[in-house]
């Protein structure tokens, strides 16, 4: 029977399945993790007096709560320094590799795995962050967990687990200018709406994907999860592969010739089977932004708040919209805006940078604007510096910061302020994400960068040509 | 993890959709490096304001809602994949979430913390929000080893689906660690045979 890509992955690492249930013994090949949903993992491990397994499998790294400046120095918050203080002594005692605050290949843990070569088509990968789909544009089957699942993976290498059902998303055709990944995958799930592929994990397919670069790629399987679905997944070719290549994990010599013979082998075949099959037009993505308070509520950054919704869905829209402070049917076109933030695992890495750079290049930010850009790793952060990105983005008013999650979920300093409007690089606009209040606006590089020059929100189509 | 077996509640309801898991536990409340006391900060920003004075009207506040079955709006627990958020629920008391569904991870994640989420159609969701609104003390009995549940008033009884291991995990307060370290042989045996290794 012709086999899916997902198919392929799943069946390649089952280890037992379980009789008269739907449970699989799942082997996982690279777990990640970070400071905040560790350290209870750590400590069962040890109440149970277990071995970590297979401690050359994990990699570890600081980056929700990490400060965004100064990190050269000990970190204020006395909660965070702890949380970051107890990954790096969970480390040592337990022998993984970190790159935690100072490394030089720190960063947020989806954009160091793939810049490190660490993820790579045909593995499983797991880390207690939903935005582990990330790591699906390799052609890698990866999925965020709980807690006590990094508890099981430290202890068996495995998850039990229920497979998922299979949804393909095909997009189609050549995408219009100003219109990028960012705007793709927001315009999946507004279509989709947040819990639309609950239960599905997802391959994306169609020659709009393949045009992608993989930070575009990576952009869209990133956001997955903001639909419902466990995973989202792109077949590797040569952009995946050339991608790799020579990266410090990335296999090497014969090994290489190996890897790359087997990762061709990992594509949907002709006639697999999804139990959800849905097919977009690239021709009718524009620019997107985000109007409510889930990822879902998405229009085209030149149309309208939808007047009306289903009768069932209108309490939870009333609310989200008065959160906003926005009206049902009105334009957010010359809506003020005070802070644009660029950064986190969907838009940090160096082409999100260059693309913020060169529209800014000889132009000022507003001056109602704060235009703060948080790079996704200390890479991303040196090669800027050696592109002389950090240049221009000074010039022209905005500050580039030190890499970490940041705003995209404030549990460091940078935060919104209650009721300011920031339009945001980011994964999520839920009630008070970037701070107790703060009202987010989700959209692309591109749009973050025209909307802190102009210090409202515009058309963008001006600009594009 | 505790046993689960026949719980007879109270609900307390919050209909409304897509329930986020920011919400139900903000992330700056998640620093602590222990899985205790996030209960404290459930729905946080819904149930307090910036001075810490609860919010009239959220039904956490609302005296006449109480017991341990949260019944709540379709899509319930989607976003990040922090357990905190059912740590956070199971802390401040409540055993059972009912929503017409829930987001995987954390429906994963709540049965590996002894919460049980169960699903019932939309209409019976609109109907128990109903019910509760009528009557605030209305009585739900969930029964897990028969996997039903309903409310003694009514006339009939409502079956939900589980999955037959996860079910047994609940009952006798397994979780899947156990029974993934006896695996070793296995795993062992899968790690020596693969054609392909990382």
């Amino acid at each position: 029977m012709a086999k899916s890509l997902f198919d392929k992955i799943w069946d390649a690492h089952v280890v037992k399945s379980i009789p008269g249930g739907g449970l699989d013994v799942f082997y996982i090949d690279k777990h990640l993790i970070h400071e905040v949903t560790s350290p209870q993992a750590f400590d069962e491990l040890e109440a149970r007096n277990l071995p970590l397994y297979r401690q050359r499998q994990i990699v570890a790294t600081a980056d929700h709560n990490v400060p965004t400046k100064n990190q050269h120095l000990p970190i204020e918050e006395p909660l965070s320094r702890m949380q970051v203080d107890k990954l790096t002594e969970n480390c040592q005692k337990f022998g993984v590799e970190l790159f935690g605050l100072g490394h030089q290949h720190q960063g947020i843990v989806h954009v160091i795995g793939p810049e490190l070569g660490i993820t790579q088509p045909g593995m499983t990968i797991v880390c207690g962050d939903s935005h582990t789909s990330t790591h699906g544009a390799f052609g890698a089957i990866a999925f965020g967990i709980g807690t006590s699942q990094v508890t099981q993976v430290m202890a068996s290498q495995c998850l039990l687990l229920s497979r998922p059902k299979r949804m393909r998303v095909t997009v189609d055709g050549e995408l219009r200018k100003g219109v990028t990944a960012k705007d793709v995958i927001l315009y999946v799930i507004s279509k989709l709406g947040t819990g639309g592929a609950t239960g599905y994990f997802v391959e994306y397919a169609g020659s709009a994907i393949r045009s992608l670069s993989m930070e575009g790629r990576m952009t869209v399987c990133n956001m997955s999860i903001e639909m419902g679905a466990r995973g989202g997944m792109i077949a590797p070719d040569e952009t995946t592969f050339e991608y790799i290549k020579g990266r410090k994990y990335a296999p090497k010599g014969e090994e290489w010739e190996k890897a790359l013979a087997y990762w061709k082998t990992l594509y949907s075949e002709e006639g697999a089977t999804f139990e959800a099959d849905l097919t977009y037009f690239a021709e009718d993505i524009a620019p997107m932004i985000t109007y409510g308070t889930n990822p879902g509520m998405g229009i085209a950054l030149n149309a309208s708040i939808p007047d009306h919704v289903p009768a069932s869905e209108k309490v939870s829209f009333d609310k989200s919209l008065k959160y906003m402070g926005f009206e049902p049917g009105e334009s957010l076109l010359g809506k003020e805006i005070n802070y644009v933030f660029i950064g986190s695992c969907t838009n940090s890495r160096i082409e999100d940078l260059r693309t913020v750079a060169s529209f800014v290049k000889g132009k000022r930010k507003a001056l109602n604007v704060e235009a703060i850009i948080v790079p996704g790793s200390k890479l991303v952060e040196k090669q800027a510096r050696e592109e002389g990105i950090d240049k221009i983005l000074a010039e022209a008013g905005f500050e580039l910061r030190e890499p970490g999650c940041s705003a995209c979920l404030a549990m460091n300093e940078d935060k919104i302020p209650a009721g300011a409007y920031c339009v945001s690089t980011s994964n999520r606009n839920f009630e008070g994400r970037q701070g107790p209040g703060a009202r987010t606006l989700l959209a692309s590089p591109l749009v973050a960068a025209i909307t802190a020059v102009e210090g409202k929100i515009v058309d963008i189509t001006q600009y594009l040509n | 993890m505790d046993k689960f077996e026949v719980l007879r509640s109270s609900a307390v309801p919050l209909p409304i959709e897509n329930i986020d898991t920011d919400q139900i536990i903000p992330a700056r409340f998640l620093k602590a490096t222990s899985r205790e006391g996030f209960g404290e900060n459930l729905f946080r920003d819904w149930r307090y304001d910036s001075e810490g004075n609860p919010i009239e009207g959220f039904a956490l506040n609302d005296s006449r809602y109480s017991g341990k079955i949260l019944v709540a709006g379709k899509n319930f627990g989607c976003g990040s994949s922090r357990e905190h958020a059912a740590w956070a629920i199971y802390d401040a008391g409540f055993k059972v979430v009912i929503s017409s569904y829930f987001a995987d991870i954390f429906r994963g994640n709540a049965l590996n913390n002894g919460l049980l989420p169960l699903v019932v159609s939309d209409e019976m969701l609109q109907r128990l929000f109903v019910q509760i609104e009528k009557d605030p003390t209305t009585e739900l009995i969930v029964d897990l080893p028969a996997q039903e549940f309903y409310v003694p008033l009514w006339e009939e009884r409502v079956s939900f689906e589980i999955d037959p291991y996860k079910k047994e995990c609940l009952i006798n307060g397994y979780d899947d660690i156990d029974f993934l370290v006896n695996q070793k042989e296995a795993i062992e045996a899968y790690e020596n045979n693969r054609p392909w290794a990382y």
